[in-house]
């Protein structure tokens, strides 16, 4: 297996961004559409003299006088590892971008990485602000794009992202990219889901242990997400979002682009919406995206759910249409409050719905066999 | 004149109790002057103003001599005007104006207006039940609590007008009879609150009827104005009636609180606002009293707006609901209340209200998920039925009125009895020890059932004891032995989510 080894110039790379964060922040907010991607194609000099140029000496001298033991030190006191652009554990597929990072620090199990090729590597984006159809949705791509093999970047956000990483650890492998430091759980609340991602995937960032997030390191992580993967998937998003930043940066590195369609009335789908209109690949489900990686003769997914009651048919089919409530799904089918709630409890049980914390219920992605 | 010694016996209120205080009065010659000893509060030592007045305007002379009055034990706080009519009394006894060998065998309570008229007092209930246990043969009490203290029995109680009356009730002139008992309202009276206003709702309904059947507390979550308040107001009124026993108890407290007369028929039902404090939800002050919680005993205590209590204030909360009492200490003095209610919650899905599944909804995650986190607190880990209501639709408000209470009434009173045959008299399902609800019979389906929920919910322990309740008051429903697969599953559905 290849050794998680860096060279030191490419480390001071790392560690000079978490330097330059504040300055680039203030430049990268002051032009509007000026990308932080393209800041990060400079080279080290050009960087700190656009950014930061009244401190430009002082900020290199400091990164400069970094020894390769502090660095080694550093990154063993964030029980981080970490690997360049010159080594053999750096994913090839990010060489492909000109402003690929330098160097990647992760934590959890550099072997994960080993042989990552782009047609095994999905991106599952989206909004934070998600409806419980694009969570369900998110969830169950995750899981089975894990189950098929491919491993499911995402970005540990709020709403999408932290669903498509919960659903691919239930079957396989996920990698989080962080726009702060690999060994920092941002946002907070998702510290537990940080921490599996770190037992059971891999968690990895260009920013150095510690280094704190800025506006502009979500852009410039997107990049490292859109490049990783040989196809991303937007699962809900508004127009003008991150996830079609994302997007547009797959686009440009010649990657697959795929769209989970949602109601046209829906602000959160309007962003995968208007993908689809421009030609992204439709995804209905895992089995899309497989179809799209590995060309149609791949394997079909096959996830029939067990045989249903006429009875819960009808029930099924009301959740399907929106109405998410107990009380809601009595009154359609006329049926007492005790009937309708043991049919949701027995389609729970079969794992045809799921139910949120308030107590509504939404359609997960197992399909009725057919003939019922 | 020699020093003349009287003595009186009265009561003072603590708490929901009384505690026995003996008055004793030394008239002695000397600077005039009137002093109140024993660790009297304010309203006691106010008293000596009171009693001089009142003496004066009875045709009592107020002898001007030098008076102590000694309320004992001395080590015991006494507080509130109650003492007013013991130490007027054992003042004419001292200064010989009233010849009254019966008095010893008296207790007295009430406070003096100016013009000698006897005021009412709260709390003569849990007096009268002192005074019959301390061995009194009659209590003298004002005319205004004379049908309260008639519910004690074993007890003669003189309804006393006027501090003048005590001369013909001392000489025997004036017997005056019996009065009759406070009624006691055992369920709820004509024209309260009913289910038949709920419309529609068919779940909701369901989810009252299982929580007033076994007990178990319920959380309504839903958007405003979808009738979450109106649904909790309505749960007394299917609750079985209260025992005469229960009926005491809860007259007890009211009384204490003097708030006998304005008390709703049958069950308590109260309602507290969100920005009340720990100390008046479970009880507190120096020298402690009640709180919500105690005045809700054997009723309903419904906290709306759950989600905007203050934290400390719900985790105040959580012992008095493990075990029945509010157990308050404070410096000096420690009590034990009683506070056996239905817990009964609401909260809007989410702090805008129109849930996060709704398009509409213009709240952050971030303010979504601390919002539900407060959901996740302690006290929600003691909430058994989570009931996801939606706003009813035009065709449900303009439908037909619902059942109306009287009918679910009597499905409830049929299976306590069921309970109260399998665990004890007074007992219900939410009150089951752990072993007690493992032993609930299910058949082999609903075990299964339970099972299979079981992995996918990632249910905790606690939360498969509280389902294994709930199903269990389902079949006492339906009035049968072992718990059906239908009947897990509804249990299942009705039981809240456990938040990660």
């Amino acid at each position: 297996m290849p050794e998680p080894r860096a060279c030191p110039d490419c480390l001071r790379r790392a560690w000079l961004l978490a330097l330059l964060g504040p300055y680039i922040e203030k430049i990268a907010s002051s032009a509007p559409g000026s990308r932080s991607p393209e800041l990060l194609r400079l080279s080290n000099e050009d960087l700190v003299e656009c950014a930061a140029p009244k401190v430009a000496g002082h900020l290199l001298g400091r990164v400069a006088a970094m020894s390769e033991r502090h660095l080694a030190h550093e990154l063993t006191a964030g029980q981080c590892w970490a690997c360049c652009r010159h080594g053999d554990l750096y994913p090839a597929a990010l060489r492909d971008a000109a402003d690929a990072p330098w160097a990647l620090i992760g934590r959890g199990d550099p072997a994960r990485l080993v042989g990552i090729e782009p047609d095994g590597v999905v991106t599952v984006v989206g909004a934070r602000r998600a409806s419980s159809y694009g969570r369900e949705v998110a969830r169950e791509l995750g899981r089975e794009l894990a189950a098929a093999g491919f491993v499911v970047v995402s970005g540990l956000a709020f709403g999408i992202d932290a669903c498509a990483h919960r659903g691919a650890l239930d079957a396989g492998v996920t990698i989080a990219v962080l726009g702060c430091g690999a060994d920092t759980a941002y946002p907070g609340a998702h510290r537990s889901l940080w921490r599996q991602i770190c037992e059971r995937g891999v968690v990895i960032s260009e920013f150095p242990p510690g280094a704190t997030p800025w506006r502009w390191t979500f852009p410039a992580r997107n990049r490292i997400m859109a490049a990783l993967a040989g196809m991303t998937v937007v699962v809900e998003a508004a127009e003008r979002s991150g996830s079609l930043i994302t997007a547009d940066l797959a686009a440009d590195l010649g990657r697959d682009l795929g769209a989970v369609p949602g109601p046209v009335n829906s602000r959160s789908s309007a962003g995968p919406n208007h993908l689809l209109a421009g030609g992204a690949c439709l995804v209905r489900g895992a089995q899309d995206v497989i179809d799209a990686m590995l060309g149609p003769g791949a394997p079909a997914i096959e996830r029939p759910g067990p045989t249903l009651d006429p009875e819960l048919g009808l029930i099924l089919d009301l959740v399907e249409a929106g109405e998410g409530t107990c009380d809601a799904i009595a009154a359609r089918l006329d049926l007492s409050g005790a009937e309708a709630s043991a049919g949701l409890a027995r389609l729970e049980a079969l794992g045809y719905v799921s139910c949120s914390l308030v107590g509504v219920y939404s359609r997960t992605m197992l399909s009725v066999p057919a003939g019922i | 004149m020699v020093a003349v010694l009287a003595t009186a016996q009265t009561f003072t209120l603590d708490g929901i109790s009384a505690r026995p205080v003996r008055v004793e009065v030394d008239v002695h010659r000397g600077l005039p002057s009137f002093a109140i000893v024993g660790l009297p509060d304010t309203a006691v030592r106010e008293a000596r103003e009171r009693v001089r007045a009142a003496l004066a305007n009875c045709g009592f002379e107020f002898p001007l001599r030098r008076i102590v009055a000694n309320l004992a034990p001395a080590s015991l706080r006494k507080a509130g005007p109650g003492m007013d009519l013991a130490i007027a009394a054992a003042l004419l006894i001292a200064s010989d104006q009233l010849d009254w060998p019966r008095a010893s065998k008296l207790a007295l309570v009430g406070e003096l207006a100016l013009d000698g008229s006897v005021r009412a007092l709260p709390g003569v209930l849990a007096i009268a039940e002192a005074a019959r246990v301390s061995g009194a043969e009659a209590i003298v009490v004002p005319v205004g609590n004379g049908a309260e203290a008639a519910l004690v029995d074993g007890l003669d109680v003189v309804p006393l007008e006027s501090l003048g009356q005590l001369a013909s009730l001392a000489s025997g002139e004036w017997a005056p009879s019996r009065p009759e008992p406070l009624p006691l309202a055992l369920g709820p009276g004509d024209g309260s609150p009913d289910l038949e206003d709920l419309r529609g709702q068919r779940h909701l309904r369901y989810a009252l009827e299982v929580a007033a059947a076994g007990g178990h507390s319920l959380l309504m979550i839903g958007p405003p104005g979808a009738g979450k308040s109106m649904a909790a107001r309505r749960l007394p009124s299917i609750l079985p009636p209260l025992t005469h026993g229960e009926a005491l108890e809860t007259a007890r407290i009211a009384s204490a609180c003097g708030r006998l007369g304005s008390a709703p028929a049958g069950r308590p039902y109260r309602a507290p606002h969100h920005t009340i404090s720990p100390a008046g939800l479970v009880g507190g002050g120096n020298p402690p009293g009640p709180g919500e919680a105690t005045l809700a005993h054997r009723g309903v205590l419904f906290l709306d707006e759950l989600c905007e209590f203050r934290r400390d204030t719900l985790e105040a909360l959580r012992a008095p609901l493990e075990t029945g009492t509010a157990a308050i200490a404070r410096a000096g003095s420690w009590r034990e209340l009683p506070c056996r209610f239905m817990l009964v919650a609401a909260a809007n899905p989410c702090p805008c209200g129109r849930g996060d599944s709704d398009a509409e909804c213009t709240c952050t995650p971030l303010a979504v998920q601390r919002y539900q986190g407060r959901l996740s607190g302690a006290l929600a880990d003691r909430i058994d039925i989570l009931a996801s209501i939606r706003q009813p639709s035009a065709e449900e408000i303009g439908g037909e009125p619902g059942e109306p209470s009287a009918v679910a009434r009597e499905r409830v009173a049929a299976a306590r009895e069921r309970q109260h045959r399998r665990l004890g008299a007074g007992r219900c399902n939410a009150e089951m020890t752990p072993a007690e609800a493992r032993r609930c019979a299910l058949s082999d389906e609903a075990a299964a059932l339970l099972a299979e929920l079981y992995s996918r919910r990632r249910l905790s322990g606690r939360a498969h004891d509280r389902v294994l309740k709930l199903a269990r008051t389902i079949a006492d429903l339906a009035g049968d032995e072992a718990v059906s697969e239908g009947q897990m599953a509804q249990a299942l559905q009705l039981r809240r989510r456990d938040y990660a």
